[in-house]
């Protein structure tokens, strides 16, 4: 069927209004790591510079807003990966996570860079329960404005679960312990091995602001099972089993291990018990494979380690003799999905055992609050979790502030760290006075990048590279050591290759109407074709008029004010390159290529970034 | 530094019925200056070629000299292609259309190099009806030499040095009709949507196929004053009769309102429709069409859109009575019939 093309033109009804771009969030959502990142780590900014050569910086970008970036460029979850452009106009996204490890690994010594105390006092004093990421967060941001901060853990050492979770050949030892004594050497007041079972007695200590960082320590058991507690010297909750490899209180396992669960704790459990003296190890998860909890690369890397992972397991008991554990029962299940996708899994009958001399369980984990007395104000919802504003995170007690696990239930590390900034200026707000509320906005700034008629201050050229592996040390020796890093890291060469990779999505382009003649340049020479000039239109209707189709709903249009010929300039900003040729071809310099700076705001700004860069 | 196009298209590009996609069908990047007209008629000419889903192995691009005859290297990277010396890209034209009809001929040509050097090359393909495609990039200047005034340009049009023309102006249009061109049309570099089905149709129409496409030279004659501006065109510019063109294989879906449309049969069941149809004169005949151009030259206006056609025409082969093959196809056999025959045609002139 044809449609005449002119008549499409005639298809207007209520125009797109001019976008504005003075909104810090528009071009914020265009640079899609950042946006997608919890911290919002100005992502392409230390690509560059490390790109550049210039690890240190690329490092101190991180630390002012990730705090962990050596731990992180290990073992974060990295939700901005999934969001990269890159991975909308090719195969995958740009390694974003390895690169941050790549600025830690190469750093200079900083310390003399960073904010060193004694801070002049402020005269107020603040409680963190736990020392996870959260709280050491809070302490960060509080500690230069002359905040006390008391910090309460029942470990021997902070970091919380990075310390009693995270397995030491994913997270080296020294790579912690650094980065969280960067914060404790700021004069923090630690009491480690220190549980606090009482909420009552801290509020008794007259602090300004209370913040609770305890995580969800509670590991979810199959304690109904049959059996279950017939050997319970062989039958260990992940989380706690963890703990204990991780302080040395467990070294071995039995020759055969159960992993029950699929998510990154049951990647963690099976390859530790591999390295404990398990030979035969295997994950056993009722789900689907395709619909495991665990990251994709945890996966790989347990069944890298010749650990098989049996789906549609449901087990049904615990099978012991005279008291002894021999391995456990599970039923075969179908996964079926209804009309709306809901899933469903339906028993099949079949039964199989599987031989175990221990089993790990690995399938949840939640929040618990025994320490805290419920006739404090401070109030629970229907799951025990706390009352909270999810922006300030301020629960029902105003002098008490919740974030990291403990606040909304168990997600990583870098939420932990978004929660913790968040939090940090709830506190200083609270603490002068000031309303919650009123949030201080993010630091931004567009910087021309104009050097030359072809030339850009940043690297304009989009390289055609895949993905570049991190190469992983010999399997042969990983596996008897539980402490050797697996993952080598990218070397210098790799790192820049990988670096170039990134389309430097804060490189935004810049319209100008006034300047526009409509010669159609950008238009012609645009090679992801963002660019058409159209008369404006509903959104709906807009996005299929466009030179290439916009189906990417949750990628904006930037749509122009009218221009001389009644049309507007519409940019499908999905798979724009950021390659500055609209730019390079407009005779005019109606677009330009601008570099856009966000910055989420912290309690304490630690440096102007100028002063990095 | 970007002299490179990167690699990577939008994932989500239509396929035509080659299964292509407007990749397969771009050229080198373009060297001309940012924002000059001929780049978006390069523009326009992948766009046709791809919704035409012709094979760009079966196109042959040929040019003269100038900004404009570099275009061919900009479009079309699969196509063949001849750039000619200044002025003669119609006979290098006429003799690869002899020796081989099934390719699809383009020509390129700019006003300096058709209006003035290639003039005597440029009436001649007209009077032939050579089936090709002629599209003039017209921006009233010598480009490639820095601006100086073309015979195309308007008498009293500045350019940028400030100078007005003095002399009077070939409108390549107009002569084309007044020499019996079958398809006249007229358009301009910043309006792709009338340009894109124009070159759609010049394509499919089976004979010579003139389009004169106004295209500013946004570096020497894109000035105030200059009457091939990118203001001035579009201030002046009296779009006529919008055109669809429709392949054989797509039927007209859209109810054109009574006695404003017009359907017309093209070679090879090709159809346009023209739409919104002129009121002021009809582009199947001559001297209406002739009259109009006359009128609008007085009045200013730049008339756009399908100024003449006559879709029923003899090509070039047609009046010769070629043969159907190329010849370079031709065997031994065809070519040296051999004595019996030679005999015949000498006999058959005593
Ligand atoms: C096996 C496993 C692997 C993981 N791997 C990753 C990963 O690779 N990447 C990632 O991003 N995230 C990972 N996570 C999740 C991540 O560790 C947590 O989301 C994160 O540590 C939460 O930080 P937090 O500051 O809220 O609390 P936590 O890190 O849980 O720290 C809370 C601290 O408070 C202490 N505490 C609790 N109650 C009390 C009390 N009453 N008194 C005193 N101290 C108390 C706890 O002992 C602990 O030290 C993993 C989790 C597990 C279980
Ligand atoms: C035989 C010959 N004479 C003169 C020239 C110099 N010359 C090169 S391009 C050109 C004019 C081109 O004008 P036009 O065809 O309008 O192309 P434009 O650059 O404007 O697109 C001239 C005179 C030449 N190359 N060869
Ligand atoms: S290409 Fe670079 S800037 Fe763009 S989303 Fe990916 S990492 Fe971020
Ligand atoms: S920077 Fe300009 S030319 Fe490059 S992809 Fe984006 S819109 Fe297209
Ligand atoms: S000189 Fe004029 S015609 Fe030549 S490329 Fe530049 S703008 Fe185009
Ligand atoms: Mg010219």
């Amino acid at each position: 069927m044809y449609i005449g093309s002119s008549f499409q033109q005639q298809l207007n009804f209520l125009p797109l209004k001019p976008t504005d771009i003075r909104d810090p969030e528009y071009f914020h959502k265009v640079v899609d790591c950042q946006y997608a990142c919890p911290a919002h780590t100005p992502v392409p900014e230390y690509i560059r510079l490390i790109a550049a050569g210039k690890y240190t910086e690329a490092y101190l970008i991180n630390w002012e807003s990730n705090v962990f970036p050596g731990v992180l460029g290990r073992t974060c979850d990295r939700p901005c990966e999934p969001a990269c452009r890159r991975g909308r106009v090719e195969e995958e996204p740009v390694a974003i996570c390895r690169l941050k490890r790549v600025a830690a690994d190469f750093k200079d010594d900083i310390s003399h860079i960073l904010p060193k105390g004694p801070f002049p006092p402020n005269g107020k004093k603040i409680a963190l329960i736990g020392g996870g990421p959260a709280s050491l967060t809070v302490a960060r941001d509080l500690a230069p404005l002359g905040y006390e901060i008391h910090l309460y853990d029942d470990q021997p050492a902070g970091g919380g679960m990075m310390r009693s979770q995270i397995p030491a050949f994913r997270l080296p030892e020294e790579v912690l312990n650094e980065e969280v004594n960067y914060i404790l050497d700021m004069g923090i007041h630690t009491q480690f091995t220190t549980y606090v079972s009482s909420m009552k007695e801290i509020l008794d200590k007259k602090y300004d602001a209370v913040f609770v960082g305890t995580g969800a320590p509670k590991g979810n058991d199959l304690d109904k099972l049959p059996g279950r507690w017939d050997d319970p010297d062989k039958i260990h909750l992940g989380i706690q089993w963890l703990a204990s490899v991780a302080f040395e209180h467990t070294d071995k396992i039995g020759k055969k291990v159960i992993v029950l669960g699929g998510g990154n704790t049951a990647m963690d459990c099976c390859r530790t018990a591999r390295r404990l003296g398990g030979e035969d190890v295997k994950v056993v998860v009722r789900s689907p494979f395709n619909e495991m909890k665990a990251s994709p690369w945890e996966i790989e890397d347990a069944q890298m380690e010749d650990i098989p992972i049996l789906n549609n397991h449901n087990p049904k008991a615990f099978v012991t003799t005279g008291g002894k554990l021999q391995g456990m029962l599970f039923e075969k299940v179908e996964a079926v999905y209804d009309a709306s996708g809901k899933r469903k899994l339906i028993p099949t009958g079949e039964e199989v055992f599987i031989a175990a001399d221990e089993v790990l369980v690995a399938i949840g984990q939640g929040n618990a609050f025994p320490w805290i007395e419920r006739d404090l104000g401070l109030e629970f919802n229907q799951w025990e979790l706390p009352r909270l504003d999810a922006k300030t995170l301020q629960s029902t007690r105003p002098d008490v502030f919740f974030g990291g696990d403990a606040a909304l239930g168990p997600k990583n590390v870098i939420t932990a760290v978004a929660q913790g900034h968040q939090a940090a200026i709830s506190i200083d707000l609270f603490c002068r006075g000031a309303d919650v509320h009123d949030r201080p906005p993010p630091m931004t700034n567009l910087a021309q990048q104009k050097m030359g008629l072809h030339e850009w201050i940043y690297d304009s050229a989009v390289v055609p590279d895949l993905r570049y592996k991190v190469p992983h040390a010999d399997k042969k020796l990983t596996l008897q050591d539980r402490k050797k890093e697996v993952e080598l890291g990218f070397d210098l060469e790799k790192a820049y290759r990988e670096a170039e990779r990134c389309l430097n999505c804060d490189v935004q382009t810049v319209f100008s109407e006034p300047k526009c003649i409509e010669c159609d340049a950008c238009v012609d020479i645009c090679p992801t074709s963002c660019i058409s000039f159209v008369t404006n239109g509903e959104e709906e209707d807009l996005r299929t008029r466009l030179v290439a189709p916009a189906n990417q709903l949750d990628q904006d249009l930037y749509v122009s004010s009218p221009l001389p010929t009644k049309r507007v300039m519409v940019k499908d900003e999905n798979v724009c390159l950021h390659c500055g040729l609209c730019a390079e071809r407009c005779p005019t310099a109606a677009w330009d290529m601008q570099k856009y700076l966000y910055n989420t705001a912290k309690a304490a700004p630690l440096w102007k970034q100028e002063e990095v860069v | 530094m970007t002299y490179l196009r990167p690699t990577f298209r939008h994932p989500e590009l239509p396929k035509n019925i080659l299964g292509y996609t407007r990749k397969d069908y771009e050229g080198a990047i373009s060297t001309l200056c940012a924002g000059c007209g001929h780049d978006s008629i390069s523009g326009a000419i992948v766009q046709a070629c791809w919704e035409m889903s012709i094979e760009p192995h079966k196109v042959a691009k040929l040019s003269g000299i100038g900004c404009s005859s570099k275009t061919p290297t900009y479009f079309l990277s699969n196509a063949h292609g001849f750039n000619t010396v200044h002025g003669r890209m119609p006979s290098v034209a006429t003799g690869a259309n002899m020796a081989n009809r099934s390719l699809t001929y383009l020509g390129v040509s700019g006003d300096g190099d058709s209006a003035s050097i290639g003039m005597g090359q440029f009436v001649h393909a007209i009077r032939r009806n050579l089936n090709v495609v002629y599209i003039l990039m017209n921006n009233g200047c010598y480009g490639l030499t820095k601006g100086q005034d073309s015979a195309t340009a308007d008498v009293g049009s500045k350019s940028k040095s400030g100078s007005e023309n003095k002399f009077a102006t070939i409108d390549l249009a107009s002569l084309a009709i007044e020499l019996g061109a079958t398809f006249v049309a007229r358009s301009f570099s910043g309006d792709k949507n009338q340009l894109v089905p124009l070159v759609k149709a010049a394509l499919a129409h089976g004979g010579f196929a003139f389009l004169d496409v106004v295209s500013p030279c946004v570096t020497f004659n894109n000035n105030f004053g200059s009457t091939k501006s990118y203001s001035y065109v579009r201030e002046h510019n009296h779009a006529a009769s919008n055109i669809d063109f429709v392949p054989p294989a797509e039927t007209i879906s859209v109810d054109y309102p009574e006695n404003t449309a017009r359907e017309l049969e093209l070679h090879g069941g090709n159809k346009i429709v023209l739409h919104k149809l002129p009121t002021e004169w009809d582009p199947l005949d001559r001297i209406s069409a002739l009259n109009r151009l006359h009128q609008a030259r007085r009045t200013g206006e730049i008339v756009t859109g399908l100024l003449f056609i006559e879709p029923e025409s003899q090509d070039l082969h047609a009046t010769l009575d070629t043969v159907q093959e190329p010849l370079n196809q031709l065997g031994e056999k065809d070519l040296c019939p051999g004595s019996k025959k030679l005999e015949g045609i000498n006999a058959s002139y005593r």
